[in-house]
């Protein structure tokens, strides 16, 4: 066995909990996993069978912590893990599972499938195995500011350029503000309007906010290909930052996983909670709405639908927020067909997106969505994610779908109560 | 003359009832700290939701499919459905089976008539064999399908048939039918532990970890 190889069953070994095998326990193999996986739906692969891609751990699982496996193992009846297997296992671990959750969903005997690829990329990842983007951009991050490389002298750019445009001064670095706000490479590379939108919300509000080239970047790469120690030295520049900047709280932008790896994963990967706290944009938004901090006036009349991010709807729990704020600004809402904790993936999730290699199977995959849109023959898509925004307007543009895609802070911003606001949309 | 199949009635009901019941015990107790001993590390992110509330509720609630899901697996899941209930209604409320726990440990409960019970026997066994169709002709079902499936399928029909042809006499020395239907019953309590019939006991622990996880983000389960 090679050293590599060792590695990766260790970390896989520490993935390995109750849970983990309270779940491979109950499995009864009824295969209706595979009926919520938009990747077997579109392909009819029954190799895409959520359940079949932790086939693997399952084994390790076996084989180390049961009886009868250990006594198999005993006797050399156990099938050992080699790396011919993980190599093979690439192709359903990372390109063709965005980890979106809604295996986890149906699951008859309740089984959190999603968590488990998580943990069997942790494996996969140590054992030197996953897309080469992810790696790649693993190392910019890790060595860098952000999995796009240094983006810092991007964002001086985009905050002066928002600043400009609103007129709203936007301080880099200001102690004791309410919060923190971090972007995902996403916005600051293509959609840098999210910038001037929060500065004319919160402005309004009243609520006080900074940014900082130490911690801007909310994108954690080490989530997404399973490494713990990236994932902890990602979330550690942004807890240092906030820690040292006395913040109330950090915002997490418009991007799934970044909501994941920040609130959720973060405190378990540093070993200790925040002393402030993470609100997502959106959260934040509703917050503001509830406590009547955010008006807005007119409405978007053109036919208007929302995507959920999975991470941020059903592996985050952020549901009716965005709802109650669609309600507010547009006139012809329409859902799509499973819209809310049922929603279908964007199909770029989970380092789909960036894994050149899936291209084919996601194309595939988004034909879920396509058909989803077609339905309700939107004007205009809008959604709480960045990357889920990225990889729409790919995907629609590939299948000729002329439909706007929106980011919900932007959409909100537009139609916001500001009669200091001179570029506001015609009403 | 003493019928020759007697001591065989009377081995399956004493001795070996006593061994079955032993590995089905111990073996579920032994599985069960197995999954409990690897403990979980607890959560430091603050919860959004209540997890025990949700956890517990999920055990329940993730009994009914998630819409939609039926059409794209209806063998699956009616099949499912019809299987685990004939099973229980055959297996507590028959009179005989009362009778018998109420001998072990002094409990009892009414029963159903021999008509409903036959009635879901019949509809468990059919529904066995739709489930075996589907395992066998739907190609993820059939990836899927292990040694184990195959065993506890059968596993879990031999009850039932060797139940049914007993009580009704059907064919062959109704002492020998009742000695089989019991030894069956035993094979299936000695295997419980030891195959994916355990999910009839971690079910309720994958569930409420499944509603936890999900509860303490504020999400649905």
């Amino acid at each position: 066995m090679t050293a590599t190889l060792e590695r990766g069953l260790n970390a896989l070994r520490e993935q390995i909990d109750a849970p983990v095998a309270a779940f491979f326990s109950s499995c009864v193999s009824c295969g209706i996993c595979a009926e919520a996986c938009i990747f077997y739906r579109e392909t009819h692969d029954p190799k895409f069978t959520p359940i079949r891609k932790l086939d693997l751990m399952r084994r390790l699982w076996r084989n180390e912590y049961t009886l009868f496996g250990r006594l198999a193992n005993m006797v050399g009846l156990g099938r050992r893990i080699t790396d011919d297997d993980l190599s093979a296992w690439e192709e359903l671990v990372y390109d063709s599972c965005t980890m979106c959750g809604r295996c986890t969903m149906a699951c008859p005997v309740g089984n959190d499938i999603t968590m488990m690829i998580r943990k069997m990329r942790e494996g996969m990842s140590a054992a030197g195995h996953g897309p080469v983007e992810l790696i790649g951009a693993a190392q910019r991050h890790s060595d860098g500011s952000s999995p796009m490389g240094d983006l810092r002298k991007a964002l001086r750019a985009r905050v002066k350029h928002a600043s400009q445009e609103t007129g709203i001064d936007i301080e880099f670095d200001k102690q004791g503000a309410d919060y923190l706000a971090i972007f995902s490479a996403q916005e600051i590379a293509e959609f840098p309007d999210v910038i001037a939108a929060m500065a004319r919300i919160f402005k309004k509000a009243g609520v006080t906010w900074t940014v900082s080239e130490d911690a801007y970047e909310a994108t954690n790469v080490g989530v997404q290909i399973g490494n713990r120690d990236i994932a902890r030295l990602l979330v550690g520049r942004i807890v240092d930052t906030a820690e040292k900047l006395g913040v109330k709280g950090v915002i997490s932008p418009e991007c799934g996983h970044a909501y994941q790896a920040l609130r959720w994963e973060g405190p378990n990967l540093i070993g200790r909670p925040y002393t402030f706290e993470v609100v997502h944009i959106i959260e934040l938004l509703d917050r503001l709405r509830a406590q009547g901090k955010l008006k807005t006036t007119g409405k978007d009349t053109t036919r208007l639908t929302f995507h959920d991010p999975c991470q941020i709807n059903r592996r985050g729990g952020i549901d009716r927020e965005p709802r109650n704020l669609l309600n507010m600004v547009a006139d012809d809402f329409i859902e799509t067909d499973d819209a809310g904790t049922m929603n279908w993936c964007c199909s770029g999730g989970g380092g789909v997106g960036p894994n050149e290699r899936a291209n084919a199977v996601q194309s595939k995959a988004f034909n879920m969505k396509k058909r989803q849109f077609e339905k309700v023959a939107p004007d205009k898509i809008v959604t709480m994610c960045a990357f889920c925004h990225h990889t729409l307007e790919a995907q629609l543009d590939d299948n000729n779908m002329d439909i706007e895609v929106q980011g919900l802070t932007e959409l909100m911003a537009e139609y916001l109560d500001d009669e200091t606001w001179e570029r506001g949309p015609e009403r | 003359m003493n019928n020759p199949y007697f001591d065989l009635l009377m081995w399956a009901r004493g001795p070996a009832f006593n061994i079955a019941l032993f590995i089905f015990v111990a073996g579920i107790a032994l599985r069960v700290v197995e999954i409990v001993a690897l403990g979980r590390k607890r959560d430091l992110a603050p919860a959004k939701g209540n997890p025990v509330a949700q956890g517990l509720k999920t055990i329940f609630t993730r009994s009914v499919p998630r819409k939609g899901l039926v059409a794209y697996a209806p063998i699956t899941y009616i099949g499912g459905y019809i299987f685990h209930m004939g099973f229980f209604v055959a297996f507590f409320l028959f009179g005989p089976h009362i009778a018998f726990i109420d001998g072990l440990i002094g409990v009892s409960w009414p029963n159903l008539s021999r008509v409903i019970i036959e009635s879901a026997v019949a509809l468990s066994v059919l529904a066995l064999f739709a489930l075996l169709y589907a395992r066998m002709a739907d190609p993820v079902r059939r990836a899927l399908t292990t040694f184990d499936d195959c065993l506890v399928w059968l596993l879990s029909l031999l009850p039932m048939v060797t139940g049914y042809v007993a009580v009704n006499k059907l064919f062959g020395d109704p002492t020998l039918m009742l000695a089989l239907h019991i030894l069956s019953v035993e094979l299936l309590m000695i295997a419980f532990p030891f195959t994916k019939l355990m999910h009839a006991v971690t079910f309720v622990m994958a569930r409420y970890y499944n509603g936890a996880i999900q509860g303490r983000k504020g999400a649905q389960s």
